[in-house]
């Protein structure tokens, strides 16, 4: 692992640990929890986007298979939440490997729209199915989970459960890109032909990450269905797939921490926003939450217009250049010593 | 017993005909931009919904003509595609297909977003073009609106073919699609052609969504599904192939209503996404493209 | 004929592009631990023959055997794994990767680390990643980049890039190496090196074949030539024979 990212792990860390005291109040303690699912679900997402270089319009889909999964499992069958949560990862996993394997051999678009129709599909029938799963009124009293015994009822202990997992999943991201898998990745993005020529299976590749991008998305499904007790078809649209590409090409395509910063951001921007819109009131501007989507897209413009390496990267370089300029000053303060 | 199937089918035919002609409209749509600039216009299900808008406002708020109205809904989305390629389309200098396709994705959200801030989140009645009761034919009926549909789907076919294949301009941009460089040597202003693949292709949704709203009431939601539907069937009849698209789309469209009926209304939706998923996962080159074609990895 | 096992055998190998004749029938026999060019004027099919071999076109008839195995319909990663390595016309390094990174993908087919152990072991643990390492290192100081190991390989000038590009390729530890205009853009020093180079890899009994337009290079370094016009084999011998042959002569010159 590269020092760099041990780094950022501190920071991560450092932070995760500090906030609640920072925050308080369970509310925001909540937004930062969902902020943990959406980066847990972009990890995933990053991989395939950055690596394999391909969209999927439909994560959503396997964030919504996890849910219902570990939804219906435990309430139909009385399966014990963590077991649901696993063989949800494991159906969201096979799907992608039936969906991703005709797919990825062509063309980045035919992926990014069969993931689109797949994600609707799946919507459509999250809604219609109403006996298997309880329709627009979705499945309720989904049991809490429990860490060796621990019930994680409270929002500061599912808060701290959340980010772990999300740490768990970066680690295990990390480690994969710096192996020989990563490698076979890193090689499939910089030229496809060359990576086939020295032996890489770019179809496998591409598939089993794929694969491995699902179970992030169906993990993160699950961990909601059990902090919210309840699910219904509403947050597992199309429009939280393409937020989810948002969250990861805004925060910066080719480091898995770029979506973390886009996961983290995006998901705090809401409350940003509701609270600018009080100062916007007093100069005459009523701002309602359904203008956020118009800021998303905005921001997504923006971003891929002027900043297309994303706002990790941006940080990155800007900080080099602050770095630059602070070892000239130094610098040119020795020389006028001397 | 027999007349009634027959004249079930029928229904569900002219039913399928009327959804059809607009996802061959809108795959239409996509075909141009994929052949003037090999991406995927995501923002196309837009274009649609903006035209209906615009449609309704015009004849219902301000009260224009029908022909007069049409004719601004239809400039205004012209408008809105070729400030959207101008803007976000043509300034970008290191253009990668996964960047452009994340563009046009931006510029859906935004322009769904804008829909919703002027039209709100209610569906907008819109009066038929003709106040005419639904004629029969054999036992179904068919609705004057069906009829004015299938018209302008003919019209716009033929207004397709005659550009492509009769006017500068239009053999122009196919030159331009066939092979980018050569026709840049040969004078062409590939950029111009760019511009223009968008505007048509903006043009052509509008139209289809000013023709579809007095049916089905639009609202600043449909983009995303009308939009996946039409590049179903664009898939279906062969990506870039546009007279494939027309078949495919009311084929799609006649499918579509038939499994309505007979299977489940709910589904309905979902079924012309099978068709589309399964068309990819067994022939990706559609009914009449090439496999190999669609092989040849440039993303 | 060279005397040598043929490692390689191209019979009636054919290629059809729409309208276009790519390659009209080849046949060619390469010698193991030989050194065998190509050469042709452009547009003769030259590079369509190794994207044939290397399983990133398919033919439309004839053969192609490759020590008693026939190559058709085989992806390109697999002909690795058989053992023929390759480089590109024009460069395809890994930019954003360390020049040892962009060898240590050649060993891929060498190593087996799959998704679950890459994922859940840390580097530390995996004895394996030293192996690729070293090994990697190995091919480096082999084609002379040894100091470069840890700079980004887009920062290479084209010389050293194309150097990288060969111990990629051997990496793989092919018994056959197509090299695809492995001299074209550098100078005379650097063309010397890679002929230098060349001659090394065949002592490493390893089978070269080259597709090269810098006449020096194929005259100093090939043990055969083979002559291609128009898709077909115009003239095939010792490098002095193809320079006397007329057929050959009035190909590069026009009739």
């Amino acid at each position: 692992m590269a020092a760099r990212d041990i780094i950022g792990f501190c920071i991560l860390i450092a932070l995760v640990l500090v906030m609640p005291h920072v925050v308080g109040n369970d509310y925001y303690i909540g937004v930062l929890i969902f902020a943990a699912f959406n980066c847990m679900a972009c990890i995933g997402l990053s991989l395939l986007m950055g690596y394999a270089g391909q969209i999927s319009l439909g994560h959503g889909a396997f964030i919504a298979i996890g849910a219902y999964a570990s939804g219906l499992l435990t309430t139909e069958l009385g399966w014990s939440p963590w077991s649901a949560m696993a063989a949800g990862a494991f159906a969201a996993m096979a799907i992608a490997f039936i969906v991703g394997i005709p797919t990825l051999r062509l063309k980045g678009h035919y992926l990014a729209m069969a993931t689109l129709g797949f994600a609707s599909i799946i919507h459509i029938v999250a809604v219609a199915a109403t006996d298997l799963t309880g329709g627009p009124a979705g499945v309720l009293n989904i049991p809490r989970l429990s860490l060796f015994g621990y019930p994680l009822d409270s929002d500061t202990r599912y808060y701290y459960f959340a980010w772990t997992a999300v740490v768990i999943g970066l680690y295990l991201a990390f480690n994969l890109i710096h192996s020989r898998v990563g490698r076979a990745l890193r090689a499939i993005h910089g030229s496809e032909d060359a990576a086939g020529a020295a032996g890489i299976n770019t179809a496998a590749y591409k598939v089993q990450v794929f694969v491995v991008s699902a179970a992030y998305a169906s993990v993160s499904g699950s961990l909601y269905a059990y902090y919210v007790n309840y699910i219904d078809p509403g947050p597992f649209d199309v429009m939280h797939s393409v937020l989810l590409v948002t969250m990861v090409a805004v925060g910066g395509l080719h480091h898995v921490w770029g979506a973390v910063v886009g996961a983290v951001l995006l998901s705090l921007l809401p409350e940003v926003l509701s609270f600018t819109a009080g100062y916007l009131q007093v100069i005459g501007i009523q701002y309602r939450p359904d203008y956020d989507i118009l800021v998303y897209g905005g921001i997504l413009l923006v971003i891929m217009l002027f900043l297309p390496e994303g706002l990790f990267a941006g940080m990155i370089a800007g900080g080099k250049s602050v770095w630059n300029l602070v070892k000239r000053v130094i610098r040119g303060k020795q020389v006028v010593r001397e | 017993m027999e007349a009634g199937l027959t004249t079930d089918m029928l229904q569900f035919l002219f039913m399928g005909i009327q959804r059809g002609a607009i996802y061959a409209m809108v795959a239409m749509g996509f075909n141009m931009i994929y052949n003037a600039t090999g991406i995927i216009n995501f923002a196309q299900g837009e274009f649609v919904v903006l035209g209906g808008l615009m449609m309704v406002s015009m004849t219902m708020a301000l009260n224009l003509s029908l022909v007069f109205a049409f004719m601004v809904s239809v400039a205004f989305v012209t408008v809105v595609g070729i400030l959207m390629e101008r803007l976000t389309i043509n300034p970008v200098r290191r253009p990668t297909v996964l960047r452009l396709i994340i563009i046009t994705i931006a510029v859906s959200i935004l322009l769904k977003g804008a829909a919703m801030c002027f039209w709100g989140k209610g569906s907008h009645y819109m009066r038929h073009f003709t106040d005419a009761p639904p004629l029969e034919f054999m036992g179904a009926y068919i609705l004057p609106q069906t009829l004015w549909i299938i018209g302008m789907l003919a019209l716009v076919v033929i207004g397709y073919v005659a550009f492509f294949n009769y006017t500068m301009t239009g053999k122009c941009m196919r030159a331009c699609a066939i092979n980018r460089d050569a026709a840049r040597l040969a004078g062409i202003n590939d950029r111009r052609m760019v511009m223009l693949s968008f505007a048509l292709s903006a043009a052509i949704g509008a139209i289809a969504g000013i023709i579809i709203t007095p049916i089905i009431q639009m609202d600043y939601a449909r983009g995303a599904l009308l939009g996946l539907k039409g590049f179903g069937a664009a898939v279906v009849g062969g990506l870039g192939n546009s007279m494939g698209a027309v078949v495919a789309g009311l084929l799609l469209g006649i499918i579509e209503a038939g499994s309505g009926g007979y299977i489940s209304s709910h589904y309905m939706d979902a079924i012309a996404l099978v068709i589309m998923l399964g068309v990819l996962f067994v022939r990706p080159g559609g009914l009449f493209g090439s496999s190999e074609m669609v092989r040849l990895k440039e993303f | 004929m060279s005397g040598n096992n043929p490692i390689l055998q191209l019979d009636g190998l054919r290629k059809v592009f729409g309208g276009v004749v790519a390659l009209d029938g080849l046949c060619l026999s390469v010698g193991e631990n030989t050194i065998t060019s190509v050469i042709g004027p452009n547009g003769a099919g030259k590079t369509t023959v190794f994207n044939l071999i290397t399983g990133y076109l398919a033919p439309s008839s004839g053969a192609m055997i490759y020590k008693n195995t026939r190559l058709q319909g085989t992806k390109p990663h697999t002909i690795a794994l058989l053992g023929i390595g390759r480089t590109f016309q024009n460069v395809r390094i890994f930019p954003d990767m360390t020049v040892l990174e962009n060898v240590m993908v050649g060993r891929h087919a060498r190593s087996r680390a799959g998704v679950t152990v890459s994922a859940f072991l840390p580097a530390f643990l995996r004895p394996e990643e030293k192996r690729i390492q070293a090994e990697a290192g190995s091919w480096l100081d082999f084609v002379g980049l040894a100091e470069a190991a840890d700079m980004p390989a887009g920062s290479l000038p084209l010389g050293k890039q194309r150097m990288l590009e060969v111990a990629r390729a051997l990496a793989i530890e092919p018994d056959l190496l197509l090299l695809d205009e492995p001299a074209s853009g550098l100078n005379s020093r650097e063309t010397i090196a890679m002929g230098d180079l060349i001659h090394r890899i065949r002592e490493n009994r390893i089978t070269v074949m080259l597709v090269e337009h810098d006449m020096e290079l194929v005259m100093e370094v090939s043990d055969r030539v083979a002559v291609m016009n128009f898709g077909r084999l115009v003239a095939e011998g010792t490098p002095r024979e193809v320079q006397e042959d007329p057929e050959v002569i009035a190909a590069y010159l026009g009739e």
